[in-house]
């Protein structure tokens, strides 16, 4: 890890000041992407702004009835939500679906959206990467591109975006609010990240220095409250597979399948995995809840193959 | 550059001046000489680092240890203050939860906070109706325990252990 500056910032618009006046330097959340990148040599700042104890962790409602949830309020706080649970079901979904407890006991609403690609070249900096060093070329193209992109890619990167949680927030058209030098801007989630073109180095359309303070979304109906799970399984290190409607809760919280009803001749010429019950619902709703601790007979179930492998998305 | 540190760990505080670029998990470990964190990965994907700050189940091998300054952290040995051992200690024993036990504190340390979190209500992605309350089957402990590796492969054993200290704490 190459030796940096660090500060702590008292006030969002000094953060911002700070950062925008040094060219190398950077924003501290959750740390969950930063740290390791700073280990792994991927990030080489020259200065380290530490945001978090600013005052940007209240969910609280809008007057025109919709959410504004702070930037620094944690995945698993903002997941737990009562407000977020019953009426942005699918934010807490997709926030639940992806890292595990702890990454989402640190990680950050407004890192989640500024979180890198888990390319394995991005990360590998003994290997061209044109998002890590612009010009040296891309590694993925004719490598391993198992969570590499098939829309919007360029001829100079194939990467994808890992947030699980950006594909809710785009759906639910949420807003995101952004403070720079001259003032604050807001932006919808869809147009705050760029396909890679030919600089793939700039993720977002941020500038340097600028700053996610919150993210804001439109007032939702009473139905439908839809949630989303990744299609392709078993769950992979890359999450940033393409989604798919699965249930719709009632107000009354009857579940239904928002899935038409389809033929068996139409279902047989699909992908049968994309169709499909949710796999591990589906294995929870056709057994009655598993205790082995009370009923102490050797287990025929082989180990639990881990879902955590190589850098998790969020 | 040097910068001052104050943290509470296992009860007991320290003031310390560390680099910009120590983490919570080397602060322990080589600064403060509390080997209860164990570093597996350092990349935060095994769990092994796992500790409790301001009660909160962290990796702290992600965590740059100015972030937390001030923070009260409590690692798993924390957890079984004068070799009192909890609830959790003993199932996993009873359970016999490890083999090497090199991944076991991170774990212990997981499962309390894990069901400090259920006992909040707090749902995972498992959890069937988000706005009911949270029952810890054997599924729902398998994903909230997800993020702590075992290469020994105890699972099953771990999932009993966590499973009877969340009747027991009941």
């Amino acid at each position: 890890m190459n030796p940096f500056d660090y500060e702590r910032a008292a006030d969002a618009a000094g953060a911002v000041t700070t950062v925008t006046d040094r060219p190398d330097a950077v924003f501290l959340a959750g740390g969950t992407n930063l740290v390791d990148h700073l280990k792994l040599g991927v990030a080489e700042p020259d200065l380290v702004v530490d945001i978090n104890r600013l005052e940007l962790t209240e969910v609280e409602a809008l007057d025109d009835g919709g959410l504004r949830i702070g930037a620094m309020v944690r995945n698993s706080d903002a997941a737990a939500d009562p407000r977020i649970r019953r009426d942005y079901l699918m934010l807490s979904r997709a926030l639940l679906s992806g890292a595990s407890g702890q990454l989402r006991n640190a990680a950050t609403m407004g890192g989640n959206l500024l979180q890198r690609t888990r390319c394995v070249y991005f990360q590998d900096t003994t290997t061209p990467c044109n998002k890590r060093e612009p010009g040296s070329g891309c590694s993925a193209i004719g490598g391993y591109t198992r969570y590499h992109a098939i829309l919007g890619a360029s001829a100079d990167c194939v990467a994808t975006h890992p947030s699980d949680m950006a594909v809710a927030l785009a759906a639910l058209d949420a807003t995101v609010v952004v403070l720079g030098a001259t003032g604050e801007r807001r932006t919808p989630v869809t147009e705050l990240h760029r396909l890679p073109g030919d600089r793939p180095e700039q993720d977002t359309v941020l500038e340097h220095g600028e700053l996610i303070t919150a993210l804001e979304s439109l007032p939702r109906g009473p139905a439908p409250r839809r949630t989303g799970r990744s299609a392709t399984a078993p769950p992979t290190p890359s999450l940033s597979s393409p989604s798919r409607p699965e249930s719709t809760s009632t107000p009354q919280g009857e579940r239904r399948s928002s899935v038409k009803p389809r033929s068996p001749s139409a279902e047989s010429h699909t992908n049968p995995g994309v169709h499909a019950p949710p796999r591990r619902c589906c294995v929870a709703r056709n057994r009655p809840p598993r205790r082995s601790w009370q009923q102490p007979t050797p287990s025929s179930r082989p180990p639990n193959p881990s879902r955590a492998t190589a850098s998790r998305s969020r | 550059m040097g910068h001052s540190l104050h943290l509470t760990v296992d009860g007991q505080e320290h003031t310390l001046v560390v680099d910009s670029r120590t983490t919570l998990l080397d602060a322990l470990r080589d600064r403060l000489g509390v080997m209860s964190a164990k570093k597996g990965c350092d990349h935060g994907q095994c769990g092994a680092c796992t500790v409790l700050v301001d009660g909160r189940r962290l990796n702290s091998c992600l965590a740059l240890a100015l972030t937390h300054d001030g923070a009260e952290v409590t690692t798993a040995g924390g957890l079984a203050p004068e070799g009192e051992l909890s609830t959790l200690h003993r199932a996993f024993l009873a359970h016999d939860a490890f083999q090497c036990g090199y991944c076991t504190p991170g774990q212990v340390c997981s499962a309390a906070g894990m069901l400090a979190e259920a006992a909040d209500n707090a749902p995972s992605v498992v959890t069937e109706d988000l706005e009911g309350p949270v029952e810890l089957s054997e599924e729902e402990i398998r994903e909230r325990m997800s993020g702590n590796l075992c290469r020994c492969g105890a699972y099953v054993n771990i999932v009993a252990a966590v499973g009877r200290a969340a009747e027991e704490s009941r």
